[in-house]
């Protein structure tokens, strides 16, 4: 299958790629997908005390496509406050990265990673 | 060294040279480009000619008799000429076949035509290592087993099954044995005299002739009669109708007979080089073989490199041309049927790589291959979090997953 040029650029110098400290109390963890699938991300935010998103990583496991989309969602969300970040949807990933129909679920994954590392960060600090 | 690397020769090979050049001399005027059914003149009879040396070279690969040969357009016509042919003459009989759930499409996707038509099929599990065993299938054999279809080497792991048993527990029984050769002949020895088995089919171009190509065997003592499921000018004794490709046919011939000439110094090179393979990758953590070791074609092997996606690692690899078993490329997002089916959990079928190295692999190539490959696993690893969660001790099967 031919990839994008963008997903291949994304994949051969992925953005981002690395851990922060879960337990620290301004990072924000998401985790998605299952292993059986074939894709599992791993998404960090480091928010800043005004809900500023000011530094993000990644870590994945699964195909081009999807390494792509999570490298995507690192660059876009910094400087982002949390509610702007959430409103990061999969057909904006798509489009950008021009991802085939049978690539969509990559997509589909970012975003729910994004809405998960919030949903952890309002958990951890509510 | 030319880049990309060709590292999948069970998907097909490059046609021979020596086979090419032969193949070309049947295509235009000044050549052999008769039809081999005309009577009337010598353009005919000389393109017969062809025909029938290509038919006694094929013959003579596997000891049978040159009349034993039906020529078809390649392995996957030739499966479903066995295997509906048979149980559409011998369906009087019975209607149970028995075929095992690592095999090709070619196989499974014409036995499930059959369930559709009233004929019940049952599918062999084989072990963990891919084999089946002759216990189990004679343990599946019922009154009205018509039919038993087994592959002799299994494309996606290279094992290589027990055909010799099989056939002398179908011959016992009166069952008609039919096996997919495809990725065997000419890599292990084929002796039908020896193995009991009633059909068999051939494809030219895994094994360095032209594609679109095949053969089908079939046995002439015990005489086997197939219905025939391509309908016109009554060729090959009216069990495969179409005019003979007579280019195709001599240049399956051809490679067939250099095949059966070298084969066993070609066997002792690709078992060089692939244990060269394997030891230049095994040392790394997380690496697993798929399928036997003891009993697999010199040129196979398929690699689990846990906690990478195999996709994703076909990617990283782009100067290797190799095949993964994750089937992240395909609308079911389903992995290899073949890993599952041998027990192997969707994460390690999803992180398969399948090498097959051939005729012209050389040493160098395996060296770079090797180099490249232990370079990508560790940046992958480096960006999965399963391989994080591995190195801190967690087991990831103890983590409740959102299937999507």
């Amino acid at each position: 299958m031919a990839y994008s040029e963008k997903v291949i650029d994304h994949y051969e110098n992925p953005r981002n790629v690395g851990s922060f400290d879960k337990d620290d109390k301004s990072v924000a963890t998401g985790m998605v997908g299952a292993p059986a699938c074939g894709d599992v991300m791993k998404l960090q935010l480091k928010i800043d005390d005004n809900g500023v998103i000011e530094d993000a990583k990644f870590k994945t496991y699964g195909c081009g496509s999807a390494i792509a989309s999570s490298s995507l969602v690192t660059e876009w969300v910094k400087g982002k406050t949390l509610d702007e970040a959430a409103s990061i949807t999969n057909t904006q990933i798509t489009a950008e990265l021009a991802l085939p129909p049978v690539k969509i679920h990559c997509s589909i994954l970012a975003e729910d990673a994004i809405k998960a590392a919030i949903d952890d960060y309002k958990s951890k600090n509510a | 060294m030319k880049l990309p690397i060709y590292l999948d020769y069970s998907a097909t090979t490059p046609v021979d040279p020596r086979v090419a050049a032969i193949m070309m001399k049947y295509l235009t005027m000044d050549g052999e480009f008769g039809n081999p059914a005309s009577r009337s003149h010598r353009f005919g009879w000389q393109a017969e000619e062809a025909v029938d040396v290509a038919r006694e070279q094929i013959a003579d690969l596997i000891n049978a008799d040159s009349r034993e040969i039906v020529f078809t357009s390649g392995a996957t016509e030739s499966n479903n000429l066995a295997i509906k042919g048979a149980a559409h003459f011998y369906g009087k009989k019975g209607k149970h076949i028995i075929t095992a759930k690592t095999e090709h499409k070619a196989v499974l996707d014409t036995c499930r035509q059959l369930e559709r038509e009233g004929y019940e099929v049952t599918y062999l599990e084989p072990g963990s290592d891919g084999i089946v065993t002759p216990e189990q299938l004679k343990a599946a054999l019922r009154e009205d087993t018509v039919l038993v279809s087994l592959m002799h080497v299994n494309n996606e792991i290279g094992v290589i099954q027990d055909i010799a048993a099989f056939g002398e527990i179908c011959r016992a029984n009166k069952v008609v044995l039919h096996v997919d050769a495809a990725q065997s002949a000419g890599k292990i020895e084929i002796d039908v005299q020896n193995m009991k088995v009633d059909l068999i089919s051939f494809s030219a171009h895994k094994i360095y002739g032209p594609k679109g190509i095949g053969a089908l065997y079939v046995s002439r003592k015990p005489r086997i009669r197939l219905e025939g499921q391509m309908h016109g000018g009554g060729h090959e004794r009216g069990m495969r109708s179409g005019t003979l490709p007579t280019h195709q046919i001599v240049a399956m011939g051809e490679a067939f007979r250099i095949a059966k000439e070298e084969m066993v110094e070609e066997n002792e090179r690709l078992l060089k080089l692939r244990t060269r393979l394997l030891d230049g990758v095994s040392d790394m953590e997380e690496v697993y073989v798929n399928g036997s070791m003891d009993h697999r074609i010199a040129g196979n092997i398929n690699i689990s490199f846990n906690y990478v996606e195999g996709e994703s690692l076909v990617m990283a690899l782009k100067d290797l041309a190799v095949s993964s078993g994750s089937a992240c490329t395909s609308a079911s997002l389903e992995p290899s049927y073949v890993l599952r089916a041998i027990g192997r959990d969707d994460e390690l079928a999803h992180s398969s790589i399948r090498f097959s190295i051939g005729r012209f692999t050389t040493e160098e190539e395996i060296d770079y291959a090797i180099k490249i490959i232990r370079e990508n696993i560790g940046k992958l690893r480096d960006m999965s979090p399963l391989w994080d969660m591995y190195k801190e001790g967690i087991d990831i099967n103890s983590i409740e997953w959102s299937h999507h």
